[in-house]
């Protein structure tokens, strides 16, 4: 299916959901947060909330700021 | 009578912000550092116990890139999400609720910038995002003007604290407007901090004298040449003012008062 994860169209034929979109991309779940069409994801759901095509995903973690 | 100060009640000088009690009054910001590892460094010189962080979109092309959350640690700082770069309440909303589940907590800082080169807070906006922010059940530490009015609306509406900037973001200018800090501090019932624009450590005491109850910067200790010695000059540069403010300074006189008694003289 295509997705739209941050802003990056790209094919994802992995787990169709959250928790194995995050994990297949490498990252920890307990270090992210997500958001499904402009929706959060609780972290909880991840592993019952379905991808569709043509999802907009938005991953984000806590950086360096002021 | 009060008893002098001694080094072992200064612990119990604490503030608190909804709810949470720190004894740290010196709150430091983790971007412009070279790396992760410094930035904990200076942190941990600083003596801070929060520290102010962003929240951005994950690199997908390199997911082992060093992460913030494995050198300054969440279990050992309270992280303050903030909202940099927002420019409407909107985008600032979305911004802190992403936080919150990434974080699991709901004490944030707000900052609506106006999109020009002084960033100075947009305060419209800035408090139409707190009234949202505020239904929405988050506790506010609210970046704003120095402006005495303004900074009473912040509070009605519902802020956690208030945090005039004392110049420009990262301009390192010091307290611009003394006088109006001094009269934040006189009217709030809610905690002050002095946020941006202190460049040195005398700038973080003097926003201590006049009364907040904590300072935050980010560029006066990263972009020191030295940052880590930077920040502990911060650290006791902010208990200095802090213990000058509780002391009570002298009055100023017009002319002198010699020190020496006149009565005895030879």
């Amino acid at each position: 299916m295509r997705l739209t994860i941050n802003g990056e169209g790209r094919e994802y034929d992995g787990r169709p959901d959250v928790a194995g979109l995050v994990t297949g991309l490498g990252l920890d779940p307990r270090k992210v947060a997500v958001e499904r069409n402009l929706e959060i994801v609780p972290r909880s759901l991840y592993p019952v909330t379905p991808l569709m095509d043509g999802d907009r995903i938005e991953i984000v973690h806590f950086i360096g700021g002021g | 009578m009060n008893a002098p100060l001694q080094a072992g009640t200064a612990a119990a000088d604490v503030w608190t912000v909804a709810g949470r009690t720190f004894r740290s009054r010196l709150i430091v910001g983790t971007g412009k550092y070279k790396d992760y590892a410094l930035n904990a460094a200076a942190a941990e010189a600083a003596g801070a116990e929060i520290v102010t962080v962003a929240v951005r979109r994950v690199n997908l092309s390199d997911s082992s890139q060093p992460m913030l959350v494995d050198y300054v640690k969440p279990d050992r700082f309270t992280y303050l999400p903030n909202t940099a770069g927002c420019f409407t309440g909107e985008d600032a909303i979305r911004t802190l609720r992403l936080a919150r589940e990434a974080g699991g907590w709901s004490l944030v800082k707000l900052e609506v910038l106006s999109n020009t080169p002084h960033l100075y807070p947009d305060m419209i906006e800035t408090l139409r995002a707190l009234d949202l922010l505020v239904k929405d059940g988050f506790d506010v530490m609210v970046y704003c003007t120095d402006d005495v009015v303004m900074a009473k609306r912040v509070e009605e509406a519902g802020a956690a604290a208030i945090m005039p900037a004392a110049a420009p973001i990262g301009s390192g200018l010091g307290i611009q407007n003394r006088v109006n800090i001094r009269l934040i501090v006189e009217q709030a019932k809610v905690p002050v901090l002095v946020d941006a624009g202190v460049g040195t450590a005398s700038d973080a005491t003097i926003a201590m004298e006049l009364g907040c109850d904590a300072v935050l910067m980010n560029t006066a200790i990263a972009g020191a040449k030295d940052p880590v010695l930077m920040a502990s000059a911060m650290k006791h540069a902010v208990i200095a003012g802090r213990e000058a403010y509780m002391a009570g300074r002298m009055p100023k006189r017009q002319y002198a008062d010699p020190s020496s008694p006149l009565a005895g003289l030879i």
